[in-house]
């Protein structure tokens, strides 16, 4: 078996208000092999950014992380100094952002926000630099990507900025790429244009991605394997394939049901009851508990263990959905 | 641009009438210089000669537009006190002014700016909370009293520094600076730190608020998951964007220090623009006055004008075109 290239046990990531630490991570496990798409998936509030951003350890206050391991090649970045940190962020780990718009520097040149991200981590020249930030421009379909270094975020459109943000992650050759829902603010055929290219990309360079997204759409068309988060945890985990085709876990499969490619025309979605607990209003047990139609009494006393199939497949539920369940 | 240009000089003209209506009116009516400037053994055919000459027989509206005539032939008028065109007597100041207000200006930016960045990262920190207090008293200690107590202390007290006067100068390229000369700088110290402590309390405000809004935006965090150092984002991400408001600030303030300098002028006896706007108040020399503010006018519109294209090389999102907003 290959040395897994990204380890997380148990991690927890609180954060601290007047009343107390309320935890938007809560025992997170995850595994991250070498060139291997993951897909993390979850509703809004589920945790899923903050375990994106606990990763590379960058969590400011109010929010910290209080327990749990990040192996990164066996490194372990919870106990790594920040000098070390600084240096493997961008270069070995780099992340892409949600909102394209926000990320970049409004006031600096798409050259010199490229560039710093090769200067900050191998002395080479500053041609050098802008020679490989060009290439990969173009690597990502911008044309003229010479002309297109001395410009300015404002002259991009959203697409081409995430294009740009997804140029600069690669630039250095990572061995993760972290993506916080990369493709939300994007329109459909751009999204789709951009996953195609992340895929080629990951496959040509051997990069592994963790692809954080709340559109299961998504997940099966890009992702090897996907994580679904709910309420701070991983309940459910595996194959694309086997996740989700034979959901076990009642959430996973009330998330596909509710997704319009698993319907057919003219039929209602079908849709989860409740909302996402908030972190302070978390129930005892399991905390999908009130929103879930096959709860059991003993649901409400201990939180489920994962379970781990012969395929690999794990999921943390008391009532799992039988296997061959139809979806 | 042309068209940018175009529109903001023909702003500018009317601001200058205005202007010169405003101020000329006000200086009508604070009083009659016939009572300072005539010797009172004087004859009564020699003081009618006098009034003639100097115009103050005329109605205020037909002094107006003489002088509105003049001054659209470059002729601000003559002083009554010196007999010198007023334009001159100013112009003759000015050097001391503007090496007092660049010193005080180039002080408030080297101490304030990197000041109010420390206070804006760690805002919550013993020597931010230090600092942003000092900028209260910054603000608030009227410039008399602080130029006073400056004296007292360093002057009087210490013995460091002269308490008046411009000290030697030497010149270059016809313009003479106290700048070069260690005794100028010794006698320049004094006033020019009086005016930059609420300069330097200003931009510390201003950068300090900047960086504290800066400093949580996307594109910081972005740039830290790029693994820039703290260092060239404070310096290069952080800086650029609060530069704007700290610049357009400073503009400002560099017009109406050069303009309006009069207490420190007065406090430290210096012989600069503001000194000789008091004098001339004082005395009631009319033209002087308002040849002062209408040149102050026309710095300020200057200025802002200088602050405007600088905005454009800032923030590459500035366009400068010659639409009305």
């Amino acid at each position: 078996m290959i040395l897994p290239l990204l380890e997380v046990r148990g991690l927890k990531t609180v954060f601290h208000d007047l009343a107390g630490a309320w935890p938007a991570v809560d025992g997170v496990d995850l595994i991250v092999h070498p060139g291997e798409i993951v897909g993390l998936v979850g509703e809004s509030g589920s945790g899923k950014s903050v375990t994106g951003f606990s990763l590379v350890q960058l969590i400011d206050a109010p929010g910290e992380i209080v327990s749990g391991d990040v192996l990164f090649k066996g490194e372990d970045l919870r106990r790594a100094p920040e000098e070390r940190l600084r240096a493997l962020r961008g270069d070995r780990i780099a992340m892409i952002f949600q909102d394209p718009l926000m990320t970049l520097n409004p006031v600096l040149t798409i050259g010199e926000q490229m560039g710093e991200a090769i200067l900050e981590h191998r002395p080479c020249g500053r041609q050098e630099a802008m020679a490989e930030a060009s290439r990969a421009l173009s690597r990502v379909g911008i044309s003229s990507p010479e002309a297109r270094l001395k410009q300015y975020p404002h002259e991009f459109s959203g697409g081409m900025r995430q294009r740009v943000a997804i140029a600069t992650a690669l630039l250095n050759k990572p061995d993760l790429i972290i993506a916080d829902e990369p493709t939300t603010a994007l329109d459909v055929t751009i999204q789709s244009q951009i996953l195609f290219e992340v895929q080629k990309l990951s496959r040509e360079t051997g990069t592994a991605v963790l692809w954080i997204t709340h559109d299961l759409a998504v997940v099966a068309e890009l992702a090897d394997r996907v994580a679904v988060m709910y309420a701070g945890r991983i309940v459910e985990t595996g194959t694309v394939d086997d996740v989700l085709d034979r959901p076990r876990h009642p959430y996973t499969l009330g998330l596909l049901g509710s997704s319009a490619t698993t319907v057919a025309p003219g039929e209602r979605l079908k849709q989860i009851n409740g909302a996402a607990p908030s972190i302070d209003a978390r129930p005892s047990g399991c905390p999908f508990r009130p929103r879930c139609e096959r709860t059991l009494p003993v649901c409400a006393e201990t939180d489920p263990l994962p379970q781990v199939t012969c395929t690999g497949q794990s999921y943390r539920c008391h009532n799992p959905v039988p296997e061959g369940h139809a979806l | 641009m042309t068209a940018y240009i175009l529109q903001r000089l023909i702003q500018s003209i009317l601001v200058l009438l205005a202007v010169s209506v405003v101020v000329f009116l006000a200086v009508y009516g604070i009083g009659d210089p016939i009572e300072l400037l005539v010797p009172p053994q004087v004859s009564a055919a020699e003081r009618t000669a006098m009034i003639q000459r100097l115009g103050l027989d005329l109605p205020v509206w037909q002094q107006y537009l003489s002088f509105l005539g003049n001054a659209l032939k470059g002729d601000l008028g003559h002083s009554f006190v010196h007999g010198v065109p007023a334009v001159d007597l100013i112009l003759a100041r000015l050097p001391a002014t503007f090496e007092l207000v660049l010193l005080a200006m180039g002080l408030a930016a080297v101490i304030g700016i990197p000041l109010g960045l420390l206070a804006g990262l760690n805002p919550e920190s013993r020597p931010s909370r230090a600092i942003m207090a000092g900028t209260i008293l910054g603000f608030s200690l009227p410039s008399f009293w602080k130029g006073m107590m400056l004296i007292l202390l360093f002057s009087v007290f210490l013995g460091w520094l002269p308490t008046a006067g411009r000290g030697e100068t030497v010149s270059v390229f016809g313009i003479p600076t106290s700048l070069l000369t260690l005794d100028g700088l010794k006698h320049l110290a004094l006033p020019a730190l009086n005016l930059a402590i609420p300069n330097m309390a200003l931009m510390i405000r201003l950068v300090a608020a900047g960086t504290t809004e800066a400093i949580s935006q996307d594109y910081v965090k972005y740039a830290r998951a790029k693994g820039v150092r703290r260092k060239r984002i404070v310096g290069r991400h952080v800086l650029r964007n609060i530069l704007i408001p700290v610049v357009t600030v400073a503009g400002m303030e560099f017009g109406s220090l050069v303009a309006f300098s009069t207490i420190t002028e007065t406090v430290f006896a210096w012989p600069g623009m503001g000194k000789l706007l008091i004098d001339s108040v004082y005395q009631l020399d009319r033209p002087v006055v308002v040849a002062y503010v209408m040149l102050a006018t026309l710095l300020f519109v200057a200025v802002n004008f200088l602050v405007d294209i600088l905005y454009a090389a800032l923030d590459p999102r500035v366009k400068l075109t010659g639409e009305m907003a």
